[in-house]
């Protein structure tokens, strides 16, 4: 089993991101199950979202304390919230930040930047940062296809908002393959 | 066809599938989403029932109350304080004798406020004489839907039943579930015949007085339908899983309990993270087994007799806590082995929400066999 915790402040789509992550992996024929982390509800306030997925059946309800992988929507919070905390070794840190972090990655992590606020205001015109790393997020892990994503999508948006969130995704995910 | 879908829709699915003809709800996290989803239902036809909009959960029983009594197939939903204030007329409806299904988003009662997860809400309302069945996971929280319908328009029965599922941890978690068709489930669940109703050309009374000569033997009628309900259950599980492949013929669920020297009780979604739990443990030697508790109303306790029998040590995870006194579930489990020497340790665990997690289980199992229990699991002492 593989375990995802996506950071974010509320109001930017964590909970969103993370089910349609869960959609996208079950598309792919895998099970996933995806749940928020109810803290504080308010705008911009840290919150938590998370996913499993695994070839079997998931049975496990707590929290995820040890992901493999995490999701940072906003690198303001590195300062709040230790985002790397449990992670696995091996693990891989997707962050949204247009220049690097101001914050040590543990050894064995391997960090990702992207500049996911310029891609979703060049393609969707608004700062809504979570479906450019969805792309990143499928290009980094392999958990999810680009095509499976695509679909979660559709499913999720319709017309034009549904094309431009691609858009959006497939950018921020040719920037990782290409950078990989 | 199996889908990924969040539980509250996956609710929302079984009771249009099980074609409730009026519908009465108020809104209350976190059962929010079923309502909203029923609403759209109705409001773009794909769910031929009427939804009664109402201003409290108290008028929202009423309306259903109202409804079943005229003869209706009737659907509602709740929570926590919602529960709470529906309580008079939880009583009302069962000493009616009126099937009416309310699927619980299981939460924690003020004060202080929490809107996160416990079993203290339906717990209680143990003594109202509505059948309560609890849910592991999102498919079993449809599926029980199905089976309660049956189970309750029996006319053997004619009770009213919750099916709980707990909030936030399965109301808000997107995960596979098979939905059945609507052909499916018309062959499951016929419409349903009611004993009697209102009826102009006929008339009747329900909930009128009873003096001491009868109230008593209306009090003795509902326990007996409640008697008779394990085994109405049972038939209906069991014809649920020869269709659609999913067994329910038994009020408990036995997981690895075969050679179980230490067995872990429990109901609802925590039941998934103790398999998980248990699994580890078994790795390293431990002969630890868990019995999952479907249905708390009626209690099953010939079932959790013989299931438990064997073990020599049983610890009891309570999401509630009767105050004064113990765990809901564990005071059951106690009756059920009186007169046994089995240790019997009861843990109130995951009150408001605290996260329970395969280490805690774990933790749980080892205080149990050092004879350490009775117990509130996993207080912050510095705050006390």
């Amino acid at each position: 089993m593989k375990e995802l915790r996506i950071h974010g402040r509320g109001g930017q789509g964590s909970v969103t991101a993370a089910e349609l992550i869960a959609v996208a992996a079950f598309e792919s024929g895998e099970n996933a199950m995806a749940f928020p982390a109810f803290g504080v509800e308010r705008r911009g306030a840290p919150v938590q979202a998370f996913v499993r997925f695994s070839n079997d059946k998931i049975r496990l309800r707590s929290q995820v304390y040890e992901p493999d992988y995490i999701i940072v929507q906003d690198s303001t919070l590195i300062k709040d919230v230790n985002v790397f905390h449990g992670m696995k070794s091996g693990g891989i840190a997707i962050v949204n930040t247009e220049k690097g972090i101001d914050a040590e990655v543990p050894a064995g992590i391997r960090l990702i930047t992207i500049d996911a606020t310029r891609i979703a205001l060049d393609t969707l015109g608004m700062p809504i940062t979570n479906t450019a790393l969805l792309g990143a997020f499928a290009a980094a892990s392999g958990e999810i296809t680009f095509e499976a994503l695509k679909n979660a999508l559709r499913h999720r948006f319709k017309g034009e908002i549904a094309d431009k969130n691609i858009q959006a995704a497939k950018r921020a995910y040719d920037l990782v393959r290409g950078g990989s | 066809m199996r889908q990924i879908i969040e539980g509250s829709h996956a609710v929302a699915e079984a009771v249009r599938l099980s074609r409730p003809q009026v519908i009465a709800a108020y809104p209350i996290t976190p059962q929010t989403h079923i309502v909203e989803r029923l609403a759209e239902m109705v409001a773009d036809g794909e769910l031929n029932g009427e939804y009664i909009t109402v201003e409290s959960e108290f008028s929202a029983l009423s309306a259903c109350l109202g409804a079943s009594a005229a003869g209706s197939r009737v659907y509602s939903a709740t929570t926590s304080q919602g529960l709470a204030l529906m309580f008079e007329v939880c009583f009302n409806v069962a000493g009616m004798r009126l099937p009416i299904l309310m699927t619980i988003a299981n939460r924690s009662l003020s004060a202080p406020l929490s809107i996160w997860n416990d079993q203290q809400d339906s717990i209680s309302l143990r003594d109202s004489g509505w059948l309560q069945f609890y849910a592991e996971d999102n498919q079993e929280a449809m599926d029980l839907h199905f089976i309660a319908y049956r189970v309750m328009e029996d006319h053997r029965i004619l009770l009213p039943a919750f099916v709980c599922f707990d909030g936030f941890i399965l109301t808000h978690t997107y995960e596979p579930v098979d939905v059945p068709t609507q052909d499916e489930i018309d062959t499951y669940l016929p419409a349903f015949t009611p004993y009697q109703k209102l009826d102009a050309q006929n008339p009747l009374s329900f909930g009128m007085y009873a003096t001491p000569e009868y109230y008593m033997e209306f009090r003795y009628m509902i326990d007996q339908a409640m008697q008779r309900s394990k085994d109405v259950i049972g038939k209906a599980g069991r014809e649920f899983g020869e269709q659609f492949g999913r067994d329910y013929s038994s009020l408990v669920e036995e997981y690895r309990m075969e050679d179980a020297e230490t067995a872990v009780v429990a109901m609802g979604s925590v039941c998934g993270t103790i398999k998980d739990s248990i699994d580890e443990m078994r790795k390293k030697g431990k002969r630890v087994g868990l019995l999952k508790i479907r249905t708390y109303r009626p209690f099953p306790i010939e079932e959790v007799k013989k299931s438990l029998q064997s073990a020599s040590t049983v610890a009891v995870m309570d999401k509630n806590i009767s105050l004064g006194s113990r765990g809901a579930v564990g005071l059951e489990v106690k009756d059920a082995l009186f007169g046994s020497d089995i240790s019997i340790y009861d843990y109130i665990v995951g009150l408001g929400g605290r996260d329970i997690r395969k280490k805690d289980v774990a933790a749980i199992v080892d205080l149990a066999e050092k004879g350490e229990g009775n117990l509130f699991y996993g207080l912050h002492e510095e705050v006390l």
